[in-house]
């Protein structure tokens, strides 16, 4: 514990520019759209305190757009508004309408009648009456829904980052990813931080009288300007190419680090994430992206790989690992999932993910077709001899590349097959299987060796830059360590890689990523 | 000052307010007495305009009231609620100086009011930092009341200001507002369901039922010429009482014995009040009661036998 805050401090303080500008960011997000939720919810709920026959109607909608799930709803923002603060902010925005619009009207509906009918049998305008009266009485309640407001923002703001607005989601998907705590804690710990902090702020203010609360009425559109030019300046100048990294990227020597060491690439960088990456760079709102190599939507969206002429992307070579007793238990296993090796190379991968991911063909559909078409498909034996758990991470590819290995195995030998498809993450994924939940799932090289094994920074230096060294390093320490055999590798190289849409690679003459340095640094 | 002529108000097939019509003469104290929901509230909203009538019109001080944007018309309108209606979110001193705030009065002029008014209703200026919550059922009539007289609007009206005060608070209140010499020259117009209230406070009183106006007329008038059972029935129960109460003691004044040997000390009591009040003065040890003419100064002494006695005489002159 002593050594995990320890290196948690020393993160925080390596990466203090980092939390400084993902905390303000933040502010940022939450602030901006909390004060358009305000300037709209207020108005509007005090108009269906007016107008109770349409209070249902607005209530309703309000509480629908916070049922969309945020990921979703920031998806629904790319086509409309691109990516970045302005969809994070509309977003962030929509979710903190219901609770001010529903205590807005909750506060004015709850004053009571005699003090208003006083109010105007002295004389009082409606203007004058919800001014001095009717918003002042309802201000308690009114903000405890801006109280409620903030705290959902700072949490859903977290969410900004998959669409390349910042804030500290960077720090906490990019931990998820790359299985960091140190790096999740320090975004997880100031997001916390800041939904207390903000909490406590608008207790206080919810204790100052109405009058007081007047003056800063005045400050509202000030803060409203600072942070819209805050937010305006740098798209303005953005007018080289900017790169969109998903948070995991950012964070790897094999990544962003690397492209600054090896390469010396600057780029304006935004972080977003990977569900909507290759369609942000499609709609032209990011040039360069980190993607997979067979990804399908390269094919879908028309984009292209640079090459890595200087090897900073270690290979991710797909192979099934399975489990050494497995293998002894099972007899003709190996054999059945070596039939696959070095029949898929990376075009004929993306246009297999192209088919799941982009035309929604299921992956029993598209395995079948490919083992039809290369003569390798033969009908279920249903045999009894035995029950083989296949296992596969959470994305189209490990589905596709199960579905081939179940009816590989059923088709030539007597074992029957159990699917646990859809294991989160390589974490995940390994433990069930060294902990005999089941027997194989397909794992990349690159993997294997940066997630599981981590070696010591000159082993992977000597290792990383060529394919076999890769293989051979992972299966021996595998088997070693963990008794987990690789088997013979599929073919295509799952690596990460810079892409561009083909049209402006053309145009721009960028082949490789020295080509981007170099026009990057021309302009 | 006050006119109205033909006034209804409908909501859906309830007449709350039918067809009625009269008048109030300046410095008139109207009581619109009946039992609940006979539609006195709305016929007291109706001349502020917080009820836009159905039908009917409305003149104060020879003025149509619609004639008038609604809020400059109620700036000119003294208005107490039952429960007083104060802000909560004011103090004593911020509550009773809005209206003063409407019509845009200097400080100095809103702070000798301020004061002149606490004093005439026996509130402390300490109470002027409070806020609502921090004073008593009492004192809060008081200060809704001091909030209603504070421009000096020639116009009163008032619904059930001491409903919700307890018996003693509310005898005690409706003392002092029959001897506030601010009110004597207002027109009012007030509504209750306490008979003797209307009787206690009110120099007219309208008896309504059903959203009409059953008898209207002085409270002897009412007691002794009723116009109908409707009337005789409602006033039935506390008659002697309310009889006492609405003969003055000037009405009786010439069947009480002339004084022979006055003692030098004590108040002469004022024919203007009533017979009532005079025995409320003889109680216990006390005797005999000192009068004295409003009209001719004469002063009389008298015993509580004397009084019921010119009492009897004078209502069956009235009944005969
Ligand atoms: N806003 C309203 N809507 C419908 N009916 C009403 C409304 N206000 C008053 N009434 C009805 O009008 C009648 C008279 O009411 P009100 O003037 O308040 O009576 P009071 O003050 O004499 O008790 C009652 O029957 C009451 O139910
Ligand atoms: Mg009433």
């Amino acid at each position: 514990m002593n050594q995990q805050q320890q290196s948690l401090w020393q993160f925080v303080q390596q990466q203090s520019d980092k939390l400084l500008s993902q905390t303000l960011e933040h502010i940022g997000l939450t602030l901006v759209s909390l004060l358009i939720a305000i300037i709209v919810g207020l108005p509007l709920g005090i108009f269906i305190a007016r107008k109770k026959q349409l209070s249902g109607t607005v209530l309703g909608i309000a509480g629908v757009l916070q049922t969309i799930p945020s990921i979703a709803l920031l998806g629904f923002m790319i086509p409309l508004l691109g990516i970045g603060a302005t969809p994070a902010i509309v977003a962030l925005f929509l979710y903190a309408l219901l609770p001010i619009i529903r205590n807005t009207y909750t506060g004015i509906t709850g004053v009571e009648p005699s003090v208003k009918e006083a109010a105007l049998a002295m004389g009082m305008s409606a203007r004058q009456i919800l001014f001095k009266v009717e918003l002042p009485l309802a201000m308690p309640v009114i903000l405890a829904g801006i109280r409620t407001a903030t705290v959902i923002n700072v949490g859903v703001a977290t969410l900004a980052s998959y669409i390349a607005a910042g804030g500290l989601g960077e720090f906490i998907f990019g931990g998820i990813s790359l299985n960091n705590s140190n790096m999740i804690l320090a975004g997880a710990i100031p997001a916390a931080l800041l939904a207390i902090l903000f909490d406590v702020l608008l207790s206080v203010v919810q204790r100052v009288s109405f009058k007081k609360l007047k003056y800063a009425l005045f400050a509202l559109p000030v803060i409203i300007v600072a942070f819209a030019v805050y937010y305006l300046v740098p798209s303005a100048s953005g007018g080289k190419l900017t790169a969109g990294f998903t948070p995991e990227f950012m964070g790897r020597q094999d990544g962003n680090l690397g492209l600054q060491q090896k390469y010396g690439l600057k780029i304006h960088t935004t972080v977003i994430n990977d569900a909507v990456m290759y369609k942000a760079a499609f709609e032209k709102q990011i040039d360069v992206i980190s993607g997979y190599s067979t990804d399908g939507r390269l094919k879908a969206f028309n984009l292209t790989v640079l090459d890595d002429d200087k090897k900073i992307f270690p290979p991710y070579y797909a192979a099934p690992i399975v489990r050494a007793d497995a293998l002894q238990k099972y007899p003709g296993l190996e054999d059945a999932l070596n039939l696959l090796a070095g029949h898929i190379n990376d075009s004929v991968m993306t246009e297999l993910n192209y088919r799941t991911d982009q035309l929604h063909q299921t992956p029993e559909r598209v395995a079948k077709d490919f083992l039809v078409a290369n003569n390798m498909f033969k009908p279920s034996r249903k045999g009894k001899a035995g029950v083989i758990r296949i296992g596969s991470k959470v994305f189209g590819e490990q589905y596709i590349l199960a579905e081939m290995y179940r009816m590989l195995i059923e088709g030539n030998t007597n074992y029957t097959t159990s699917a646990k498809t859809g294991l989160g993450g390589t974490k995940i994924c390994f433990d069930a299987l060294t902990n005999n939940q089941i027997d194989f799932y397909p794992e990349y090289t690159g993997t294997g060796l940066l997630v599981l094994l981590q070696p010591p920074a000159v082993k992977l230096q000597q290792i990383t830059s060529n394919k076999e060294k890769t293989y051979n390093y992972v299966q021996q320490e595998f088997n070693k360590k963990y008794s987990v055999k690789w088997l013979k590798p599929i073919g295509f190289n799952n690596a990460y890689a810079l892409m561009m849409r083909r049209q402006q690679a053309d145009e721009l003459g960028i082949k490789t990523i020295s080509d981007l340095k170099h026009f990057l640094d021309r302009n | 000052m006050i006119r109205v002529q033909n006034l209804s108000k409908q909501y859906g097939q309830v007449m709350a307010v039918d067809n009625i019509s009269f008048e109030v003469a300046e410095g008139d104290n109207l009581i619109l007495l009946g039992t609940s929901g006979c539609g006195k509230t709305t016929t007291l909203k109706m001349l502020n305009r917080l009820i836009e009538p159905t039908a009917g019109k409305i003149w104060i001080g020879g003025e149509d009231i619609t004639a008038q944007k609604p809020e400059l018309l109620r700036r000119n309108i003294g208005y107490v609620l039952q429960n007083n209606g104060l802000f909560p979110h004011y103090t004593v001193a911020e509550n009773i100086t809005i209206v003063p705030g409407l019509l845009k009065w200097d400080k100095e002029k809103t702070r000798n009011r301020i004061h002149e008014l606490l004093q005439k209703l026996h509130l402390s200026t300490d109470l002027l930092t409070k806020y609502p919550s921090q004073l008593s059922g009492g004192q809060q009539q008081r200060v809704g009341l001091a909030r209603a007289l504070m421009t000096n609007a020639p116009v009163l009206l008032m619904d059930e200001p001491f409903g919700a005060l307890d018996n003693i608070t509310r005898t005690k209140i409706q003392e002092e507002f029959k001897e506030l010499d601010e009110l004597q020259r207002k027109t009012i117009v007030m509504v209750t369901h306490d008979v003797h209230e209307a009787f206690e406070l009110g120099n007219r009183i309208a008896i309504m039922d059903k959203g009409q106006i059953v008898q209207m007329g002085t409270p002897a008038q009412l007691l002794f010429k009723p116009e109908n059972d409707f009337v005789r029935n409602f006033l039935k129960a506390q008659r002697l009482q309310l009889e006492l109460k609405a003969i003055t003691l000037h009405d009786v004044w010439y069947s009480l014995p002339s004084a022979h040997d006055l003692p030098d000390s004590g108040l002469p009591l004022n024919t203007n009040e009533s017979i009532w009040q005079a025995i409320q003065k003889l109680k216990g040890d006390v005797k005999q009661i000192m009068l004295k003419s409003a009209q001719t100064n004469e002063v009389k002494l008298v015993t509580f036998e004397q009084l019921m006695a010119a009492y009897n005489h004078y209502q069956n002159t009235l009944t005969a």
